[in-house]
């Protein structure tokens, strides 16, 4: 048969396709997921590339549902979160960080303008889990446990919901309709509260329960005290109470002149309220430097535009009616604050004192097998359980840093690990992927797109009411700032991998179902991997 | 004054397609219906940019022509990669010419639509020519052919694929090849390495002196712009002639995945200046984005190696400053930079 060819053909005649080429590849394209750089960042594990992908489109809803996933708050989060996620997201080195924060606080938004609800768990496991504390932490992991079938008991000393979210951060950050909206939306999935319930023997109340586990999130409450020798008539008070005062009827009395003395979020926050509560005057005393305080720059940029004023490099020696005695500081070699013995006076009606806060442990006295460090209670970082078997803690009562989203980020992971315990089982988390780092990314395709800013509210009217200072992005903006995302590190469908295939070796595989690699034909130039925009594409060598 | 324009990376035109654009909006390489007119298992190069400008090209002409389309093709890389006896890779009817007269062929295959449309009562044909080959059979041995094809007007649509030299039979110097480049003929020896500067011949402006409908180059960096070209070019009668450059890993001397990142180099550097041309007139040029020095362009390529210095080698900052002012030359004479950013 074969020798009937004609002349020297070693091929019958036909089409090249008999001819795989795919022998010639050293080297085998692979589509992958990358680690987008904001998703390695949030504290709270949202996967931010992931619900972007959905905003893009304009499925407001589907990016919220995504989000959610995660994390249960992100109308708050769009306000109170210090988005660190900005900070390392790639498109910041081709003009300005994707706004994640602002397209995050739109979702949330909307899903309160629309209602959107969670939906209850489809299977009850039986198991009950007792959390204690309704702040974030609390409720993050209350949330993520009735997802997973559980019974969930909240008990609350307070008599509201919300911990240092409602009773920290003001309200002209953090709109108090909002946030009980969101609480309320995971007390409507099943989840019980009892407010009102301070919790002061975990053990006992455990037993009485008959609570399978519980998980732990009190917070940090009790002010640090700075010994500051005072006169009678010295009005002295403490951040934290004051905060919490703003949210009874009566507004609490300042005076005209108010000095606050601190360097973090707290001291910026009470002399921003003290300057809306009608104070001419608010001035912040600080040991140290601009630089070195641990206060958010955009905060502390914010309550400067207000007039709030700073002293730097100052401590208070002294306190008396109308007055105090201010020490100027002098930095050492090390950076530490030394004093000069230099002083001077400075009128004040009232003194706040903002130097942080420490943990009330009391509940924990019968509790064996806890161990404390410095003032928390310690916990497996991976894990979140406490040295007792089945109590889990989180938040700002554990070593880490203290913020909202690092709290729902750690009731999401004890939730997670309390439901393997639970079921007797290690918790199996898949590998986490390859960074998708600026490098793989190829920038040339993305075009270039300025951040839009959130609107903000005028400075009179600013330092004059409550009323939110920062307002948000409509449908249409939202949209643009969503698509200025580069989805690093995971394919968006742009077809340049299929396009740029001199060997028709790439398949196309239809909306949303991606691609893949015809092995047959792939030489393995490397082309598809080279022109992916977001890196998506790793060449691998061929196993021979 | 009008706001500017902004176009996110979704619906900007950088990317081949986008799932978010609206069908009318799309390549045609983005489309999975697209004809794919050079089959997979042809054997062209590992990243060859030949391959993937005559798809790009046949593709976008097949689609502007509902599939009624004939193709001379040359003797050359895209004629021997993709049609050894007795196996093609061609999707479309194809005919293959002899090295230097692909023109004359598409010339004759135009004349016997148009007799055969006449017989049937219509003034023209709706099938249509394209002829194509390298740039040693366009700019060189077929250089005759292609010429009376213009200046006869024949409708027919020429396509160079321009990779800079005779690659097919080993690399060897072309009329199409950059001065200072190393080919087997042009060995890097003596005091004049390289093509010699001053010699050879642009063959869209010579085109272009021919009066004819439209003449346009291209690169396989701009696939959109390669696409709306050829579209442009089967919408109208007459001759017609495409110069893309595509970049040849193995005649450059570069890494196979480097291929469409030097065709882009090639158009941010000035060194080809992309543009478009009706009856002798330019109409477009394509703006350089981010202008780059053309040695970012050149150090990539190992047939500009003997260009850079190297340990026991000065190599030739002369040169290179020769093919920046060219590069500059052409941003200067075909407008390749906005107003604005050039001060
Ligand atoms: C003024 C201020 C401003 C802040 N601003 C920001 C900000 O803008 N962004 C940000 O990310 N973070 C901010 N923080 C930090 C953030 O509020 C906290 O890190 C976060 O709320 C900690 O969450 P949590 O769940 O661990 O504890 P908490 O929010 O403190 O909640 C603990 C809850 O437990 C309850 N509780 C305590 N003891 C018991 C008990 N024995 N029994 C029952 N219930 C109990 C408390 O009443 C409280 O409701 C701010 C903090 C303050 C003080
Ligand atoms: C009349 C004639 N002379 C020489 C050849 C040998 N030949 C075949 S292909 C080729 C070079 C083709 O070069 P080019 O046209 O630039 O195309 P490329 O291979 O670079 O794509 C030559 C010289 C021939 N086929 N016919
Ligand atoms: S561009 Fe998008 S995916 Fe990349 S880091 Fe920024 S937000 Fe994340
Ligand atoms: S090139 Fe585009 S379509 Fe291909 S993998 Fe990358 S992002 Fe996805
Ligand atoms: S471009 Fe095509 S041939 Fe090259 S590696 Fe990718 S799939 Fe393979
Ligand atoms: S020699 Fe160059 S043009 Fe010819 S097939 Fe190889 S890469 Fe393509």
């Amino acid at each position: 048969m074969k020798d009937a060819r004609p002349f020297a053909i070693t091929l019958d005649p036909g089409s090249s396709l008999a001819n795989k080429t795919g022998s010639w590849r050293t080297e085998r394209p692979v589509y992958v997921d990358r680690l987008p750089p904001c998703n390695a960042q949030c504290p709270a594990g949202e996967d931010i590339q992931g619900w972007l992908f959905h905003a893009e489109s304009g499925a407001y809803e589907a990016a919220w549902r995504h989000l959610t996933r995660d994390n249960p708050f992100p109308a708050t989060m769009g306000r109170v979160c210090y988005h660190s996620c900005e900070g390392a997201c790639n498109r910041g080195q081709l003009d300005a960080a994707v706004g994640i924060n602002s397209v995050e606080r739109f979702l949330g938004d909307e899903a309160l303008k629309q209602g959107w609800q969670f939906a209850p768990p489809a299977d009850e496991s039986g198991k009950h889990v007792l959390v204690v504390g309704a702040g974030p932490s609390g409720m993050s992991a209350a949330y993520q446990l009735r997802r997973l079938g559980h019974r969930v008991t909240v008990l609350e000393a307070g008599p509201m919901l919300g911990g240092m979210m409602r009773f920290g951060i003001p309200k002209y950050r953090l709109p108090r309709e909002v946030l009980e909206a969101e609480l309320q939306r995971i007390v409507a999935m099943g989840v019980q509260v009892k407010l009102n319930c301070k919790v002061s023997d975990l053990a006992e109340t455990m037993r009485i329960g008959g609570y399978d586990a519980a998980f732990l999130a009190v917070g940090a409450h009790i002010a640090k005290r700075a010994f500051i020798p005072a006169k009678d008539g010295a009005h002295i008070l403490d951040a934290v109470a004051l905060l919490r005062s703003m949210e009874g009827a009566e507004r609490p009395m300042l005076g005209r002149r108010v000095v606050v003395y601190g360097g973090g979020n707290t001291a910026i926050d009470v002399a921003r309220t003290a300057k809306r509560l009608g104070a001419t005057e608010a001035i912040i005393v600080y040991r140290r430097t601009r630089a070195q305080m641990p206060a958010h720059d955009l905060e502390v940029e914010e309550a400067l535009e207000e007039g709030v004023m700073v002293k730097w490099l100052s401590t208070i020696k002294h306190a008396s009616e109308g007055a105090l005695m201010i020490e100027k500081m002098t930095l050492d070699a090390q950076g530490r604050p030394q004093p000069t013995g230099e002083f001077e006076m400075l009128e004040a009606d009232s003194l706040v004192l903002a130097l942080g806060q420490d943990v009330d442990l009391s509940l924990l006295d019968r509790v064996p097998g806890l161990a404390v460090q410095d003032g928390v209670v310690q916990v497996d970082p991976a894990t979140m359980m406490t040295g007792h078997a089945g109590i889990f803690a989180g938040g700002d009562m554990v070593p880490a840093e203290r913020n909202v989203t690092v709290a729902v980020g750690h009731g999401k992971k004890a939730a997670r690990n309390i439901d393997a315990w639970l079921r007797g089982h290690a918790l199996n988390r898949p590998p986490k992927h390859e960074p998708a780092s600026f490098e793989r990314l190829n920038p040339w395709y993305y075009s270039d797109a300025p951040k839009t800013m959130r609107p903000q509210l005028d400075l009179a009217r600013r330092s004059s009411s409550f009323d939110e200072v920062q307002g948000g992005l409509t449908a249409e903006n939202a949209l643009f700032e969503a698509r200025r995302c580069l989805s690093c590190g995971n394919c968006f469908e742009c077809d340049n991998c299929y396009g740029v295939c001199p060997d028709n070796a790439v398949i196309k595989l239809g909306p949303g179902q991606r691609f893949e690699f015809n092995y047959d034909y792939c030489k393995g130039c490397g082309m598809c991997a080279a022109e992916c925009p977001c890196g998506a594409i790793e060449m691998r060598p061929e196993q021979v | 004054m009008n706001a500017p324009q902004i176009k996110f990376y979704q619906t900007g035109t950088f990317t081949v397609g986008n799932r978010l654009l609206a069908p009318e909006q799309r390549s045609v390489q983005s489309s999975s219906e697209r004809s794919n007119s050079i089959n997979s298992g042809h054997r062209a190069c590992q990243g060859c940019g030949e391959a993937l400008g005559a798809r790009y090209a046949v593709d976008a002409a097949m689609r502007a022509t509902r599939g009624q389309l004939i193709a001379a093709n040359a003797t050359g890389c895209l004629e021997v990669f993709s049609t050894p006896y007795p196996e093609s890779s061609w999707q479309l009817p194809w005919i293959h010419s002899l090295f230097g007269n692909a023109a004359a062929v598409g010339t004759g295959i135009a004349a016997a639509l148009k007799v055969k449309a006449l017989k049937a009562g219509m003034s023209e044909s709706a099938t249509r020519v394209i002829a194509q080959g390298g740039d040693g059979g366009t700019t060189d041995i077929g250089f005759g052919c292609l010429s009376g094809m213009f200046e006869r007007n024949d409708d027919v649509l020429y396509i160079c694929y321009d990779n800079e030299a005779y690659m097919n039979t080993g690399v060897q110097r072309s009329s199409a090849t950059p001065p200072a480049a190393r080919t087997a003929t042009t060995m890097a020896v003596g005091v004049q390495p390289g093509a010699s500067f001053g010699q050879g011949k642009n063959l869209p402006l010579i085109a272009m002196a021919h009066e004819i409908p439209y003449v346009a180059t291209a690169t396989v960096a701009d696939l959109r712009d390669l696409e709306a070209k050829v579209e442009r070019a089967m919408s109208l009668r007459g001759a017609r002639y495409l110069h893309i450059l595509v970049p040849c890993p193995l005649g450059w001397g570069a890494a196979s995945h480097d291929t469409i990142r030097l065709a882009r180099l090639a158009r941010e550097t000035g060194i080809f200046p992309v543009f478009e041309a009706e009856h002798g007139e330019i109409t477009s040029v394509t703006k350089i984005r981010h202008r780059v020095p053309v040695a970012e362009y050149l150090k990539p390529q190992k047939r500009f190696a003997h260009l850079f210095a190297q340990p026991g080698q000065p190599g030739h900052p002369e040169m290179l400053a020769r093919i920046q002012a060219d590069a500059d030359k052409n941003i200067r004479r075909f407008k390749l930079l906005d107003e604005e950013v050039t001060v």
